[in-house]
């Protein structure tokens, strides 16, 4: 009886914390639906009137539409996730498979970067891209990802690798292949949920990233979607708040959709790593 | 199939189209380095960089013309500068306060997850989400409103009869918002913790049930010092993060780390003086500056280490 109750006393608990984390998101999505005199008048989730029009106003209410925006994010996602893929996964199977002289040193280096603060680099590299030509160009954005300069998705590959059989190597080697043919034909396949991870990774946090876009983008053509919200923030007007609310929910929506989807790889890669 | 592998290993190892030992470490040795080409040419954007703002922070330097050395300069002057201890100081409690909450939370939220609860990856959903949400500018945004004078914060206040304030554009209140968005995204260190509990036997519970332990002390005496690894892996990851917040006190403030500089953040400091004001050897000192305080939070966390942490090997 008493287990039952302590039982549900913690089912009770959790709703109450999921009901309080949830809340703000889901009032954001109603305050979407609602005309925006009575966002701050009318505070039930269930809107009192409704205001669909928030949506096509909100995605024509900056200097250029919201399609834009959204394909410039999309662009830059999808790349960095090529990107990364591509170049994490083949220093990874370097250091996870292969000897060579040095590999404990660069692997050191590589640890090493993971935990060097960012902005420590920022303006050399800012300076080394403006000498380029690259200001208001997606390359500051994308070629550090062809290079894996994302040492946390090379550490996560590294750990998957490890944990691969080593007879799989042993056995492609009597079979003729060279460590090209191995790490494309055995090692990759093997390794698709260590992909996963880091593409849903990849995904998350370019779509969220806004300092980068911040210094390196000027010209509003070339605006992701986080730098395109930021002007609803300049223009405190109130008949924007719908429309604010309404570009903010289409903002988030496609990392709820990833995060929802790709769960499974999103907590076994945290777990494996300590990833954010 | 393993056994055949196993046997066949050194076979294939001495078989005759062996090449002589000394071609075959170079040809090795050239497979690993084309595998780390393009991170070897990354390491230059970062080991280059590393070292040229090290050089930047003693210099005067605006883009324009050349670096100019000034020994000590950017030092004496950030000693000198109201605005710089301010940041320290808002990112210093931002910090100190934010992340030790939100490492309760997440330790607390985790043990009641941790029993074979039913519906755990809803829940585990529920929870996690709002991390992946914490750093965009929709959600920054969304938290001016909530806490805005007539938002929802208040509303509920409201209720119990308090009057509450102005949260974002009061300077005694705007940073505690921002420790509130730090909280709501305790989800990422509690999955990591899940992941731990879950690697503590039961039987260490139960041996304790039966002689008698209660549940506080088992947590004092099973569950802590199990979990002291962990605890020390998020704590690290959670300074070293907080220690570079920046798009929540810019978006708040609309990049001013107003009201009176109460959200003027270290990292949104420097990118004032780095890219609004342009004084490139400042924001490269300040940089540095940062990443010693870092290293050195990090170093004191590892010496504390030894009295606290627990490695069950």
């Amino acid at each position: 009886m008493s287990l039952l109750r302590s039982r549900f006393a913690r089912h009770i608990m959790l709703c109450l914390i999921g009901a309080v984390m949830m809340y703000p998101l889901l009032w954001m999505v109603s305050s979407s639906l609602k005309p925006s005199k009575t966002i701050f008048t009318d505070l039930a989730l269930w809107p009192a009137a409704w205001d669909l029009s928030n949506y096509p106003d909100g995605w024509t209410a900056l200097e250029h539409p919201f399609s834009l925006y959204f394909v410039n994010s999309f662009v830059i996602v999808v790349l960095s996730i090529i990107g990364n893929l591509v170049s994490c996964s083949l220093a990874a199977y370097g250091f996870a498979r292969l000897n060579f002289t040095g590999r404990k040193l660069f692997f050191a280096l590589m640890l090493g970067t993971m935990m060097l603060p960012g902005h420590v680099l920022l303006v050399p590299q800012y300076i080394v891209f403006a000498k380029l030509d690259w200001i208001n160009t997606y390359y500051p954005l994308l070629v550090p990802n062809f290079l894996a300069t994302n040492a946390f998705y090379i550490f996560l590959m590294v750990q998957f690798m490890r944990s691969l059989p080593h007879e799989l190597d042993d056995a492609a080697r009597i079979d003729g292949c060279g460590p090209f043919r191995t790490f494309w034909s055995v090692i990759m396949p093997l390794c698709l949920p260590a992909f996963a991870t880091t593409a849903i990774f990849t995904f998350i946090s370019v779509w969220n990233e806004f300092f980068a876009p911040l210094i390196y983008l000027t010209d509003s053509e070339l605006y992701t979607v986080p730098l395109a919200l930021r002007q609803f923030m300049d223009s405190e007007g109130q008949s924007q708040w719908g429309q604010m609310f309404a570009m903010s929910f289409l903002s988030l929506a496609p990392v709820v959709g990833f995060f929802i989807a790709g769960q499974k790889y999103l907590v076994k890669g945290i777990a494996t790593t300590g990833l954010k | 199939m393993t056994t055949t592998t196993r046997v066949t290993l050194p076979a294939g190892a001495s078989a005759p189209p062996a090449p002589p030992p000394r071609r075959v470490k170079p040809r090795k040795d050239r497979a690993g380095y084309l595998f780390l080409l393009p991170w070897f040419i990354g390491m230059l954007f970062t080991v280059i960089p590393f070292f040229a703002s090290l050089y930047l922070a003693f210099t005067d330097y605006n883009l324009l013309n050349a670096p100019q050395w000034i020994g000590l300069g950017n030092f004496r002057e950030m000693l000198d500068d109201p605005l710089l201890r301010q940041s320290l100081k808002v990112t210093f409690i931002y910090t100190f306060v934010s992340v030790p909450l939100s490492l309760v939370v997440a330790l607390g939220v985790a043990m009641l997850l941790n029993r074979g609860v039913r519906g755990l990856p809803i829940y585990r959903a529920v929870f996690y989400l709002p991390s992946l949400l914490g750093g965009s500018v929709a959600v920054v945004l969304l938290w001016r409103y909530i806490f805005g004078l007539d938002g929802v914060v208040n509303a509920f206040l409201g209720w119990f009869g308090i009057d509450g304030p102005a949260w974002t554009s009061d300077p005694d209140y705007a940073l505690t918002t921002l420790i509130v968005l730090h909280i709501w995204t305790f989800g990422s260190p509690m999955v990591i913790f899940l992941a731990g509990l879950r690697q503590i036997p039961a039987m260490y519970y139960e041996a304790a049930a039966v002689d008698g332990a209660s549940k506080w002390h088992q947590f004092r005496s099973i569950t802590l010092p199990l979990l002291s690894p962990i605890i020390f892996f998020n704590l690290i990851q959670s300074l070293i993060s907080s220690f570079q917040t920046f798009t929540q006190g810019f978006v708040l403030s609309s990049g001013t780390g107003g009201p009176a500089d109460s959200t003027m953040f270290y990292n949104l400091y420097l990118y004032q003086q780095g890219f609004s004001q342009f004084n490139m050897g400042y924001a490269s000192a300040m940089a540095w500056m940062l990443l010693v305080i870092i290293a050195a939070f990090t170093a004191l966390n590892f010496l504390a280490a030894k009295y606290w942490v627990f490695y069950d090997n």
